[in-house]
């Protein structure tokens, strides 16, 4: 799960790291209000969307009065922004976050992951800030520092602060950089984090430490154990048949394709994806209704779909195991009995009791192309679209 | 021979009075899975299935001998059963649940380093099918009868995608020794890597099927340890080929981060290892059939 940067910096103050003095705010004339209690002369006006590169999209404006704050909140409020991480559908802009400018000095880059081959987390850091991560690593990869820290143990001050002397700061900055460092490895593994990434993590030109911009994910799995987490969950930011589909237990993942398909597993979901591609056609989207493909699920899968607009063939592919297709057919029909299908059909079946399954299907009502092997589903999906 | 059961295989159930634990119980049973009981807390000393309840792991073993369990507990609570699997003497845990926070499996990881390599269980999954050894036991959730007794070590990501390459095995008469599944998850008890390795000393195995997917650095591991220390033919296929960079796809761990984790870039590095490549999901029977052909 995704955050905002305004509530991944709240979190990150909370474990000691500086950040720059702001507010967010719903409306131009509150951002107007916000601006003033924050004092000062300049100001930054930052769109609130899940996503990086912002700045170069329009997202960040930079502000010398009050009303060009009110100006830049107008501009951005309501409007979806489209940078290069969104999607050309971009993602709409609810809130803004009002900062105070900060005078820079220097731009550092900090992030934290999950390193899945160490099986610990990888602390990276380097002098570039301010560009993405694959950015540094192709343009100055002799400046990334990483670390890796054993979770067991935790973060020691001394490998703070080999992170802190190779970012080659003022000495007289060295403790105080460790602290952030280690505050941003605490939070990642106190609050089952997955990756928090301060870019630009700067030094100002008063020579403090501040967090500019700041991004969490979090662990899935781990949200039924951090309620404080799940309940920053901004759905406006997630695809909306994502959200549906999320919210009744189904892994959906929408794309650009015309085929749309229905799987039991992800494994075998995105073989028949990959089936799709090469028999000529494009996927519409990943779904996994569960290994067990209840009735239940396959109802909610079907209605899921017929709202997906560009979809023009349907592909059902079941495997069923201790779930019998004879059974997963009942569903299929009871499904088709609820929700009209305008589109091509393509179903196949495998696995245990199929032969009864395919004669449930044959003998109802549901108009539909029968396929035996994935292959077979594939190239007469595909041939469909033609129809 | 198989690698991690076989017909004698002690097996208890953690969880085993609940409603999956029951049900799987049952079919693990009439598979021919030789279960001899189960863990409940609180319910020790209760028949269930005709077979005793204990309220620890440890008591299990010292009662039943039991040297494999399979975990049906819901993920808040499976890495204390995990361990408790480990510290009781377990030598074969098989892990179901889908949920379990990733600090929780690195967790239980940690802890079993305190075992010596001798006396350290082997975690399979979480978020898997479990394993089979096909007319022997098995130790999992997965539809018994597409399974065919035979020479292929199976080892897969995914569940439904490791029944489709059995059942085209099968109807090539192609039979399976053992097939584990090591599950979704980002992070997992055993990688590809630590099954090879069993399915390398194992006599009846002649060949290896990998099924892997996108994310994560485990099947290019698997396939550079094999370039150094298998004899056996190792076929693969990798999914997620049309899967775009950066979005979860329905498994935690199927999310491509970095360099050499997308199907492209992994279906190279293994050429490079030697392994045989599946080209499509609809071949993975056939490609394992011509590998143990052209072997002889």
């Amino acid at each position: 799960m995704d955050i905002h940067e305004y509530q991944a910096k709240k979190i990150l103050s909370g474990f000691g790291v500086t950040i720059p003095r702001g507010g967010i705010v719903y409306s131009p004339e509150n951002a107007e209000n916000k601006a003033r209690e924050l004092g000062g002369s300049k100001w930054v006006v930052k769109a609130q969307v899940h996503s990086g590169a912002r700045g170069k999209a329009g997202g960040i404006i930079i502000c010398n009065s009050v009303l060009e704050v009110a100006q830049a909140a107008d501009k951005l409020l309501g409007k979806k922004l489209v940078t290069n991480q969104t999607g050309p559908e971009g993602k709409i802009t609810n809130r803004v976050y009002i900062e105070e400018a900060t005078e820079i000095k220097k731009e550092l880059y900090l992030g934290l992951v999950f390193d899945r081959s160490s099986e610990s987390i990888m602390v990276v850091a380097s002098t570039e800030g301010g560009m993405s991560v694959e950015e540094i690593s192709k343009k100055k990869p002799e400046t990334i520092i990483r670390s890796k820290i054993e979770v067991a143990v935790g973060m020691q001050k001394f490998q703070a602060r080999e992170i802190a002397f190779g970012l080659k700061i003022e000495p007289k900055l060295i403790a105080r950089m460790a602290d952030t460092i280690i505050g941003c490895y605490r939070a990642f593994s106190e609050l089952d984090a997955t990756m928090v990434e301060v870019n630009p993590l700067v030094i100002s030109n008063q020579d403090q430490i501040l967090a500019l911009d700041c991004k969490m994910s979090f662990d899935n799995n781990a949200l039924f154990r951090r309620n404080q987490v799940s309940e920053l969950r901004d759905k406006t930011q997630e695809n909306a048949n994502e959200v549906y589909a999320s919210d009744r237990g189904l892994n959906y993942v929408s794309l650009e394709g015309n085929i749309g398909n229905i799987i039991n597993g992800a494994g075998l979901a995105m073989a028949s994806m990959d089936m799709i591609k090469l028999a000529g056609g494009e996927p519409a989207n990943f779904l996994d209704v569960g290994g067990g493909a209840t009735p239940e699920k396959i109802v909610k899968a079907f209605k899921l779909i017929s709202m997906d607009e560009k979809v023009k063939v349907i592909l059902v592919n079941i495997f069923a195991g201790i779930n019998r297709c004879d059974w997963v057919a009942e569903g299929i029909v009871q499904a088709l009995e609820k929700i009209e299908i305008k589109v091509p059909l393509v179903i196949r079946l495998a696995g245990t009791n199929v032969e009864k399954g395919n004669k449930i299907l044959k003998e109802s009502k549901i108009n539909y192309i029968e396929a035996n092997t994935l292959e077979d589903a594939a190239n007469k999906a595909v041939k469909a679209l033609g129809k | 021979m198989s690698v991690l059961i076989d017909k004698k295989t002690k097996i208890i159930v953690q969880g085993f009075t609940g409603k999956m634990g029951s049900f799987h119980a049952e079919e693990m049973i009439k598979y021919g899975s030789n279960v001899v009981g189960g863990v409940t807390p609180g319910k020790g000393g209760l028949k269930h299935l005709n077979l005793p309840v204990f309220n620890t792991v440890k008591e299990a073993v010292k009662n039943t001998g039991a040297t494999a369990s399979i975990l049906f507990v819901p993920p808040a609570f499976a890495a204390d059963s995990a361990m408790e699997a480990a510290d009781a003497g377990i030598k074969t845990c098989v892990a179901i649940v889908d949920g379990i926070p990733s600090h929780d499996m690195i967790k239980i990881k940690r802890y079993m380093r305190r075992y010596s390599r001798k006396e350290k269980m082997t975690l399979v999954g979480p978020n898997c099918a479990g394993v089979i050894s096909p007319g022997k036991a098995m130790l999992g959730i997965m539809p018994g009868h597409i399974y065919k007794e035979g020479k292929v070590g199976i080892i897969g990501r995914s569940g439904t995608l490791g029944y489709e390459a059995a059942q085209q095995l099968k109807n090539l008469n192609i039979g399976v020794s053992t097939s584990v599944g090591i599950g979704g998850d980002p992070i997992n008890g055993s990688s590809f890597k630590d099954i090879l390795e069993k399915f390398e000393e194992d006599k009846e195995t002649e060949a290896v099927l990998m099924i892997g997917e996108i994310g994560g650095p485990q099947e290019v591991a698997a396939g550079k340890f094999a370039k150094e220390n298998m004899k056996k033919p190792i076929i693969a296929y990798i999914a997620g080929l049309t899967a775009p960079k950066g979005r979860v796809m329905g498994h935690a761990g199927a999310i491509v981060s970095a360099y050499g984790e997308s199907a492209v870039e992994k279906v190279e590095l293994l050429k490079e290892c030697g392994v045989t490549i599946s080209k499509n999901p609809s071949v993975m029977g056939e490609t394992v059939k011509s590998a143990l052909n052209s072997k002889t």
